[in-house]
């Protein structure tokens, strides 16, 4: 646990954003699952798996813009 | 560190006012003189009133000036380029707002302004002023010429698209939005509030002069045709620019933003806004208001190669006064974000 912990903080995971190609820092402790936000284009986004990091698009609740 | 004595030639105007409110708070500047053949005599604060106890400064008429390091002007188009010679011989660097020494080439600026230029010969010595596009000429430039508001929103968001030769060069059609500032604070019968408020005006559907300057800082070297029309609305100050271009290729909105973030992603004064969530999700000018940022969003339509970017900046900022003050930064070496941090109000 401890070793695991000393590689996250030597080596930052990233994760690229799939919308707009931003490379994302996941922080430390982050969990599969997890909801966190691309810093570029404001997408949410869902932690999908940490080896190799990867994250997709959040379910979003659609906005009705167009009434 | 001795600060640079700076002096602004026609400074009763909204550019001069806005320049004169950066100046006073720029830590490496001393405004020595403000001219103004209409208020000679008068505080700067009277014309001014939001700089009340920033300076007790008063306008004298720019046949008094005094030798400076630097001389912005902020005339009416066509003044400079009959005084220039005086200013030279005030200044050893000059940063011009109007338009005079903005075109490089003396049969654009006869078909775009009508009449022939008064000295020509000077149009190459100024350094057109989009410090985005020019950084590295600016820095050992004696003569800046600041873009105009609206080719400086239109240039920006389109920049990184013709410099990597990535849409059709016949087919971009610019739709600026723009406040009442962007006329001055010369009254007319349309600037009368009762015509005004409220207004949707067309008020130049085709040939703006600002059409030139895009044409110049969009070609690199090849023949293109910008098609661009601006309209007034109820805002006071900034702008809004919706480009229409036609990308050659059928690229995602992922390599887009790559290339928007190649082009500015270490630029101060630039911001990509495109938002899935949210109120403001693009750029938005209120946002801007005082403020030197250029925001700049963009989006892909999914049926077609159409490509709409939009950019926003406020006109008297990005647009005139800030991109001044970021261009004078350069000159002196001094960090370009000095005096322009502000980052804006929300809710405004």
């Amino acid at each position: 646990m401890f070793a695991k912990l000393k590689k996250w903080n030597k080596e930052k995971m990233k994760a690229e954003c799939p919308v707009c190609g931003a490379m994302i820092d996941l922080p430390e402790g982050t969990v599969v699952g997890e909801l966190i936000e691309c810093p570029d284009c404001g997408t949410e986004l869902e932690v999908e798996s940490l080896n190799p990091p990867t994250v997709k698009e959040a379910p979003q609740e659609e906005e009705d813009w167009g009434e | 560190m001795e600060k640079v004595k700076v002096s602004i030639v026609g400074g009763s105007g909204y550019t001069g006012g806005e320049l004169i409110r950066l100046l006073l708070f720029h830590p490496n500047v001393e405004v020595i003189e403000v001219t103004s053949e209409s208020y000679t005599g008068k505080f700067v604060h009277k014309i001014h009133p939001n700089l009340r106890k920033s300076t007790t400064l008063k306008f004298i008429s720019a046949s008094e000036l005094q030798p400076c390091d630097l001389l912005f002007l902020c005339l009416p188009h066509n003044s400079s380029q009959n005084q220039i010679d005086r200013f030279k011989n005030l200044a050893p660097r000059i940063i011009d707002l109007s338009a005079d020494f903005r075109l490089k080439s003396e049969s654009e600026y006869e078909k775009w302004y009508g009449h022939k230029h008064a000295r020509p010969e000077l149009l190459n010595e100024f350094v057109y002023g989009i410090p985005e596009l020019h950084r590295e000429e600016m820095k050992n430039a004696k003569y800046i010429s600041s873009a105009g508001c609206n080719a400086t929103a239109s240039i920006l968001g389109l920049y990184p698209l013709f410099k990597n030769d990535l849409v059709d060069e016949e087919r971009t059609v610019i739709e600026v939005k723009a406040g009442s500032s962007e006329g001055g604070n010369k009254v007319n019968e349309g600037s009368h509030h009762p015509e005004r408020a409220g207004v949707v005006r067309s008020y130049m559907p085709t040939q703006h002069r600002h059409t030139a300057e895009i044409l110049q800082e969009l070609s690199f070297g090849k023949i293109i045709n910008v098609h661009f029309s601006a309209t007034a609305i109820d805002i006071v100050r900034g702008l809004l620019a919706t480009c229409h271009v036609f990308l050659k290729k059928d690229l995602q909105e992922k390599e887009i933003w790559k290339i928007y973030r190649e082009a500015y992603g270490n630029e101060p004064f630039i911001r990509i806004v495109k938002e899935s969530e949210g109120i403001y999700r693009y750029p938005e000018p209120k946002l801007l208001s005082g403020t030197n940022y250029c925001d700049i969003g963009f989006k892909k339509d999914e049926f077609s190669n159409r490509l709409v970017v939009i950019s926003a900046i406020d006109n008297l900022m990005k647009g005139a006064a800030g991109q001044a003050l970021q261009a004078f930064n350069l000159m002196y070496g001094f960090d370009e974000r000095t005096g322009l941090e502000f980052p804006g109000l929300h809710p405004i």
